[in-house]
């Protein structure tokens, strides 16, 4: 006889309010712990790239994707495979630059702003940059190195929130001593 | 058919974990500079396979093999890299090693806020999982020969 169970199949899914609690509930502590929204707004991106350090492993393990040939399809990859695994949503990619060094993420259902104001005061606070830090640190774990900005915000009356995303150079591997 | 050993680097060239289930000859060297040796010897392998290369590259460097034992090599696009000797029959065992990479190193090291990443894996949970792992592969033989 099989066995009935009211439990979800995937003991990883974790409530989605229980998640954006979790991140609005850290956010506040940061703001009553230093008071000024740009030392937030670093510590933010700090956390966002140590997160991204280990969560690119994990990416990596779980999609199977071997390395991209060129800058658009990284940003395809972020966009459909990245943030629909890790945030369930799959941002747009647009503004790409003549140069096609840079390219904007454009996010409408921001899993960490559901049910969020910015308060009287903190108008400089980039809420949602620990995304921009984690971007930074998992890219820069495959060699990337890039530099991620909040460029329009949806706590701050903006239609969508998009970061941009650009290119700043190939890092290359550390070549053991002695070896040329 | 059997394992010998395991290696993990990261992609410095710090040796992660180093783990042993049959190896019959010490190399003759401390293990600082064994662990350099193979480190060195796979980076230069990969790059000379990687030029000579006469079409474009899949994969590239995967294994070498001698008349007694077979070096397989896996490296993720993050820089991870595992080296496993086993002996010569046995076939290409990447989807074992990216296994181990997924399950066991993603799951009791990177997942672990107490790892750190950049030192040789100190967590218990980690090597007993590995070494579960290991022995549980086909090829890993059950009794000793």
């Amino acid at each position: 006889m099989s066995r009935q169970t009211a439990r979800p199949t995937d003991s990883r899914k974790v409530s989605a309010e229980l998640f954006t609690l979790t991140y609005g509930a850290l956010v506040s502590q940061l703001l009553k712990d230093y008071e000024n929204d740009d030392d937030v707004n670093k510590q933010l991106e700090k956390i966002g790239y140590n997160i991204g350090i280990r969560a690119i492993e994990d990416f990596l393990a779980r999609s199977n994707v071997t390395r991209c040939n060129d800058f658009r399809e990284t940003a395809d990859v972020i966009s459909k495979i990245a943030f629909k695994m890790f945030l369930g949503i799959s941002p747009a990619v647009t503004n790409w630059s003549p140069a096609g060094d840079e390219f904007s993420l454009l996010i409408e259902n921001n899993p960490l702003t559901d049910f969020v104001e910015l308060p009287e005061g903190h108008n400089k606070l980039n809420y949602s940059c620990v995304l921009c830090g984690a971007l930074k640190g998992a890219l820069e774990m495959v060699q990337l190195e890039v530099d991620v900005k909040i460029v329009q915000d949806q706590l701050k009356g903006d239609n969508v929130t998009e970061l941009r995303v650009k290119f700043i150079k190939r890092l290359e591997d550390a070549i053991p001593a002695g070896e040329d | 058919m059997t394992i010998h050993n395991l290696y993990i680097f990261d992609k410095k060239g710090t040796c992660l974990y180093y783990g042993e289930w049959h190896r019959k000859k010490r190399s003759g060297i401390s293990k600082d500079e064994e662990l350099k040796l193979m480190y060195g010897m796979l980076f230069s392998i990969k790059s000379f396979a990687n030029r000579i290369s006469p079409t474009d590259l899949k994969e590239g460097f995967t294994s070498f093999r001698t008349n007694n034992y077979k070096c397989h090599f896996y490296e993720t696009p993050s820089g991870l890299k595992f080296v496993m000797n086993t002996d010569v029959p046995v076939g290409n065992i990447k989807d074992d090693l990216h296994q181990l990479y997924s399950s066991i190193y993603v799951e009791y090291v990177v997942k672990n806020p107490m790892c750190d990443m950049d030192k040789t894996v100190q967590s218990e949970l980690f090597k007993n999982k590995l070494d579960e792992y290991v022995r549980s592969l086909a090829y890993f033989p059950l009794s000793k020969s």
